[in-house]
C-alpha cells in the first residue's frame, strides 16, 4: 500500500488528471490501438429500447404459459456454441459434470 | 431540476386516441399522425428519467394525454399504497393529463403486487371500501377520476349487487366519472351469461367520460362454456364495434381509446383501428347535429 | 369486516402464486362445479405477465439458455420472489443473484453475470438524467482535481466478472453465430452508463472497477487512485480518467 501511495502522490494525480484531459480532448484513440477494443470500447449490442420500455399493461394473457419444470430441463440456448478457456462449454455435457448429485 | 413551463390546457377531443407504446414513439414524432390523443399506463412512466420520459415529454408537447393507472388496487381490502398515490400525483403534475382513470379491481395484497386486475365481490362492505379509496384518490390527485368497469372470469358467492348498480352507487357517493370499456362488457356478458345489451341499457351513460375498445381472445372452460379473455392482443371484434355504435347513440361522441397492449402491431395497423372508431364518432356527431336541426 | 376482505384476498393471492393450491372457496360455483379453469386465467395472467417482463428485460440471458429453460427458471423466481411494487420497472433487480444460486443453471457459469449486465442496462435506461461534466468544467478544476470527490452519473454502474461477460453478452445479442466461439481468457469488468439517451456498455481497463467503486463511495480522486492501484498494480490513472471523461461518466463534484 505504502509504495502505491508514494507512486500516486498529489503531484502524480495532478499530472495524470492533466494528461487525461489531453487524452479526452483528442479525437485519436485514447488507448493503444490493440487496447482500443478491450478498454472503454463501446459494446454495440442490439439491446432494444422497446424491450426495456415494456412493462405494465392492463391486459390479460391469452397464451397459456408453459409450466416447465426447470429441475428437469437443461439450458439449450446459444451457450452451446461458446467455449470458455479450459474447454468448459456452456453445453449439455457440462451439465452432467456440474450438477449436484440427485 | 427547474420546473418546466405549464403545458397548458389540452382537453381530450371527442375523437379516438390510442395507447402509447414505445414501439411507436418514432412513428408518432416523425410522422405527426392525425390522432386526437394518447393514453399512457402510469406505472410505465414511474422511472426517474431516460428515453420514456424524453419521448413522452416530446409527445405531450404535441398531443393531449390521458393518464391510466393500472396498479393502485382501488378494489383492495387493505389501505391504498400512499407512496404509489404520490407517484401518480407527481406524474399528473408533470404531464397535466386531461383525463385520469383507474380500475374497479385489486392487484396488491399485503406486500405482494400481483400484476393483474383481480375481481372483487360486490357487497355493501366492498362498496364502502371502494368509495373510501376513490375519495382518497380524488382528494390527493385534485381531479376527478374515471372508474373503469372490469372484465372478470369468476364471480363470488357473497356478491349481493349487480355490477351496474355497484358502479352507479360509487358514482353517486364519490362524484367520480366512469370509463366504459365496451369490450369488457362483451367479455363479462359472455363469461357470466348475461346480455351485453341489457347491461349497457342499464349503464349510467351520463357519467361516461371515456370509452375503451380492445381485442379479446376466445376460449372455453371445462364444460365448453365460452371463456373470453381480455388480452388486448388483436383487433376489436365485430360484435364489440356493434355494441360501441349502439352505445354512442346514448352517450353522444365520447373520447374513445383503442387498447392494443400485447402483440403490439405496427403503427399503420393501430392507426387504422383508431380511424374506424373516428368514423363512428363522426357519424354520431352528424346524427346528433341533424337531430338538433330538426328539433329547432 | 375488513379482515374478512383481507382474508379473502389473501386466499386468492395464495391460490394464484401456488399452482398446487386449491381454487379459493369464496368463488361462486357454476352449475355446482368449481370454476377451476376460469380461476386459472388469473394464475396464468400473473405468471405469463411477469415472466414476459423478465424475458424482455433479460433477452441475452434468455437466449443463452433457450426459451423453455428461461421461462421455467423465471417461474420459480416469480413464485419465490413476486413483485412488491406496482412499479414493475423495479422488478428483477435480484434475478441475477437468483440465477447465480439456481442449480439447474450452473452449467452456464457466466449466466448470472450476463444477467447483471442486463439489469445494469435496464436500470441505466430508466435512471435519472444528468448532464456529464464538460471538458471546460473539467479543465477549470485544475489543481483542485486531486482533492475533488467526483459524482458519477446517476445511470452508472459497474459489473465485475470472472468471465468475459461483455464479449458473451455482445455475441449473444448480435446472434447468428453457428461457429463455436472461443472466448478470451480472463474476466471482463463493465461500466454501464447512459450519458444521454443511449445506454452504453464499456470494458473497463485493469483497476477501473476498483477506481469507480471508490469514486462512487465518495472517495477523492487521490484516494480512489490509491485504492485502485492497491488492488491492481498495473492501474493507469491517466487512461482510466480519460476513459471516464470521454464516456461522460463524471457528472459533477461533491
Amino acid at each position: 500500500m505504502t509504495h502505491h501511495s508514494k507512486s500516486l502522490s498529489g503531484v502524480a494525480v495532478a499530472g495524470a488528471f492533466a494528461a487525461a484531459l489531453g487524452l479526452a480532448a483528442t479525437t485519436t484513440p485514447a488507448f493503444a490501438a490493440d487496447e482500443q477494443e478491450k478498454c472503454f470500447g463501446v459494446a454495440k449490442a442490439g439491446a432494444n429500447d422497446c424491450a426495456a420500455g415494456a412493462g405494465t399493461t392492463c391486459a390479460g394473457s391469452s397464451t397459456i404459459d408453459y409450466q416447465g419444470n426447470a429441475w428437469k430441463l437443461v439450458p439449450k440456448g446459444t451457450c452451446t456454441t461458446m467455449e470458455l478457456p479450459g474447454g468448459r462449454k456452456g453445453s449439455l455435457t457440462a451439465l452432467d459434470r456440474d450438477n449436484p448429485p440427485a | 431540476m427547474s420546473r418546466p413551463a405549464s403545458l397548458g390546457e389540452s382537453p381530450i377531443p371527442r375523437t379516438s386516441g390510442v395507447g402509447l407504446k414505445p414501439e411507436h414513439y418514432r412513428d408518432i414524432l416523425d410522422g405527426a399522425p392525425d390522432i386526437g390523443w394518447f393514453e399512457i399506463h402510469a406505472e410505465n412512466y414511474m422511472g426517474a428519467g431516460g428515453p420514456p420520459h424524453a419521448y413522452l415529454t416530446a409527445i405531450r408537447e404535441r398531443y393531449p394525454i390521458s393518464l391510466h393507472g393500472v396498479g393502485l388496487s382501488i378494489g383492495g381490502a387493505g389501505p391504498l399504497d400512499a407512496g404509489h398515490l404520490t407517484r401518480l400525483r407527481v406524474l399528473a403534475d408533470r404531464y397535466e393529463p386531461a383525463l385520469f382513470s383507474e380500475h374497479l379491481a385489486w392487484s396488491s395484497h399485503d406486500t405482494v403486487y400481483l400484476n393483474d386486475l383481480l375481481p372483487l365481490p360486490y357487497t355493501d362492505e366492498t362498496l364502502a371500501r371502494v368509495c373510501e379509496h376513490i375519495d382518497q384518490v380524488q382528494n390527493t390527485m385534485k381531479r376527478q377520476m374515471l372508474l373503469e368497469n372490469p372484465s372478470t372470469y369468476i364471480a363470488y358467492a357473497e356478491t349481493t349487487m349487480r355490477e351496474v348498480d355497484f358502479l352507479r352507487e360509487i358514482v353517486r357517493r364519490t362524484g367520480c366519472g366512469l370509463l366504459l370499456d365496451v369490450n369488457n362488457v362483451f367479455v363479462q356478458a359472455a363469461n357470466h351469461g348475461f346480455g351485453a345489451d341489457d347491461y349497457l341499457d342499464d349503464f349510467p351513460m351520463e357519467h361516461v367520460g371515456e370509452i375503451h375498445l380492445g381485442g379479446h381472445a376466445d376460449d372455453s372452460d371445462e364444460d365448453g362454456s365460452p371463456l373470453l379473455i381480455d388480452d388486448h392482443g388483436r383487433e376489436v371484434a365485430d360484435p364489440v364495434w356493434t355494441l360501441y355504435a349502439r352505445t354512442l347513440g346514448r352517450t353522444g361522441a365520447v373520447p374513445t381509446l383503442i387498447e392494443w397492449d400485447n402483440d403490439v402491431p405496427d403503427w399503420p395497423t393501430l392507426f387504422a383501428e383508431a380511424k374506424r372508431a373516428d368514423r363512428l364518432l363522426a357519424a354520431q356527431a352528424a346524427t346528433a347535429h341533424a337531430e338538433r336541426v330538426v328539433a329547432t | 369486516m375488513t379482515s374478512d376482505g383481507l382474508q379473502r384476498e389473501g386466499a386468492f393471492a395464495h391460490a394464484i402464486l401456488d399452482a398446487d393450491a386449491a381454487v379459493p372457496a369464496a368463488l361462486a360455483h357454476r352449475d355446482g362445479r368449481v370454476p377451476a379453469r376460469r380461476f386459472a386465467v388469473y394464475r396464468n395472467n400473473v405468471y405469463a405477465g411477469l415472466i414476459n417482463t423478465l424475458e424482455s428485460r433479460f433477452p441475452a440471458t434468455a437466449k443463452l439458455v433457450g426459451e423453455a429453460f428461461f421461462r421455467a427458471m423465471s417461474r420459480e423466481y416469480v413464485e419465490t420472489t413476486p413483485p412488491v411494487s406496482a412499479v414493475l420497472l423495479n422488478y428483477g433487480a435480484d434475478f441475477p443473484d437468483f440465477i447465480g444460486g439456481f442449480p439447474p443453471a450452473s452449467a452456464v457459469p457466466y449466466l448470472a453475470d450476463v444477467a447483471r449486465i442486463e439489469w445494469a442496462w435496464h436500470a441505466a435506461y430508466h435512471a435519472a438524467d444528468a448532464e456529464p461534466l464538460s471538458q471546460e468544467a473539467l479543465t477549470a478544476l485544475g489543481a483542485r482535481a486531486e482533492a475533488a470527490a467526483f459524482k458519477l452519473h446517476p445511470s452508472a454502474s459497474v459489473v465485475r466478472s470472472r468471465y468475459p461477460v461483455i464479449t458473451i453478452w455482445e455475441l449473444t445479442m448480435r446472434g447468428g453465430e453457428d461457429e463455436p466461439v472461443r472466448l478470451p481468457a480472463g474476466g471482463e469488468d463493465a461500466l454501464v452508463l447512459r450519458p444521454a439517451l443511449q445506454v452504453e456498455v464499456r470494458r473497463l481497463p485493469q483497476g477501473g472497477a476498483a477506481f469507480i467503486d471508490a469514486l462512487m463511495a465518495g472517495a477523492t480522486l487521490q484516494d480512489a487512485a490509491v485504492a485502485a492501484a492497491g488492488q491492481e498494480p498495473a492501474f493507469d490513472l491517466a487512461a482510466n480518467l480519460a476513459g471516464l471523461m470521454r464516456s461522460g461518466a463524471l457528472a459533477g463534484t461533491r
